[in-house]
């Protein structure tokens, strides 16, 4: 049940993204679904007791693997796509809860809550940049095996 | 040699156009500089540097003469990703050899001036929408929803109103946050609402900078540090002001 209702709202709040960055029209149920499947692994991932850090790169890495998929298939830029994704992943509720603490004078809680809103945007990168390097790579050594086969 | 001049200053205005559509649309750097320097080598000039930063573009185009260099600048950036996909589109068809310079131009400039898909009222909605999407997705109960919906809404109408009253970025998000917290407040004191902190996380999400903190993370690993840098002095700023909007209203009570 819970998973049903993630999945519905995931979806819903990646493509009303897309709407408020002006994403074209006909990409946004797309968009939905690259959202909701990085949104998924990231909620299955951290349920089940996986480290936020971690969960937030595997989440990032399919993202990334769908928005590619998606970018290629209907040639538009992957930025659409993956923008639509990593918003759920964004830490906007520990940097909430870190600001929260400044003011209230907690600041050892409030620097530890940055650092961890700090490391999960680096991992969110971090795991868009993997997937495109892995792709580069594929991308490279299909072009070596054509080389090789034409000589 | 007069037309040939001519000419490359002309390539330069396409060059430049596009990438300023690009740039003003919150486009990655790396992509900004690549059309720029597909969409000059499918004219035919084959050495050409971009130099993007979040503030301003250099672009100097090499050739048989000495040397063009142009600048401009840019002020204000938002998020436009259908402009993205239509320069990226052009960019494409120029690279194929369907447009001449005159054309492309006039097709930039068409993109340049268009306005959003979407009416205001499409994107107050979707913001809302979102907001109580981002509730139920951060473990809040469905009770909630509707106070995080109207929060999240008005939120986003206060900052689009704001920054057209006033066109600073920090006061128009500080306003907004502010109305924010007040009103996730007045929802809770009167009973509506139930977890103060679960509505004010899931009604600030459409403002919260996350495609700039990720761009910036991600030029930084590209190598272009002075935009990477640029940008996360841009996020830290807005999240600044956000945070700030709300801890005034916890001053409150």
């Amino acid at each position: 049940m819970t998973i049903i209702e993630q999945l519905i709202t995931s979806f819903i709040a990646s493509a009303a993204f897309v709407i408020i960055f002006n994403g074209p029209k006909r990409s946004l149920f797309h968009c939905g679904l690259v959202g909701m499947v990085g949104w998924i692994f990231y909620f299955l991932l951290e349920a089940n007791g996986v480290d936020m850090v971690l969960a937030t790169v595997i989440a990032a890495f399919s993202i990334a693997i769908a928005s590619q998929y998606f970018a290629k298939k209907y040639k538009t830029p992957v930025i659409i796509y993956s923008v639509a994704g990593i918003i759920p992943l964004v830490p906007g509720g520990i940097a909430y809860n870190a600001m929260r603490n400044f003011v209230q004078n907690d600041y050892n809680l409030a620097i530890n809550l940055a650092a961890k809103a700090f490391m999960i945007s680096g991992s969110i990168a971090i795991g868009l940049v993997f997937s495109e390097v892995i792709n580069q790579i594929i991308r490279k050594s299909k072009l070596k095996t054509i080389v090789n086969k034409s000589q | 040699m007069e037309m040939e001049r001519q000419e490359t200053y002309d390539i330069m205005a396409v060059c430049l156009l596009a990438g300023k559509i690009m740039l003003q649309s919150g486009a990655e750097t790396y992509r900004v500089e690549d059309t720029m320097m597909r969409i000059a080598a499918s004219f035919g000039a084959h050495q050409s540097h971009p130099y993007v930063t979040p503030t301003g573009i250099l672009f100097s185009v090499e050739g048989n003469e000495p040397t063009k260099t142009k600048l401009i600048r840019i002020i204000e950036r938002t998020t436009d990703l259908e402009k993205v996909a239509s320069v990226n589109g052009i960019s494409r068809k120029i690279s194929a050899g369907e447009y001449t310079i005159e054309e492309a131009y006039k097709e930039l400039k068409k993109i340049s001036e268009s306005g959003s898909p979407y009416s205001l009222w499409v994107h107050v909605l979707a913001a809302a929408i979102s907001s109580g999407c981002f509730l139920i997705m951060f473990q809040g109960s469905w009770g909630d929803f509707f106070p995080a919906f109207v929060t999240g809404g008005l939120g986003f109408l206060s900052l689009l109103y704001f920054h057209q009253l006033v066109p600073i970025k920090f006061f128009s998000e500080f306003s907004a946050s502010l109305l924010i917290g007040l009103q996730a407040l007045f929802f809770v004191s009167t009973g509506i609402g139930g977890e103060l902190d679960k509505i004010i996380i899931g009604s600030v999400m459409p403002l919260v900078p996350g495609l700039l903190i990720t761009n910036a993370v991600r030029d930084l690993m590209a190598g272009h540090l002075i935009s990477g840098l640029a940008k996360g002095a841009d996020a830290f700023l807005t999240a600044f002001a956000i945070g700030a909007g709300i801890a005034v209203t916890f001053s409150f009570f």
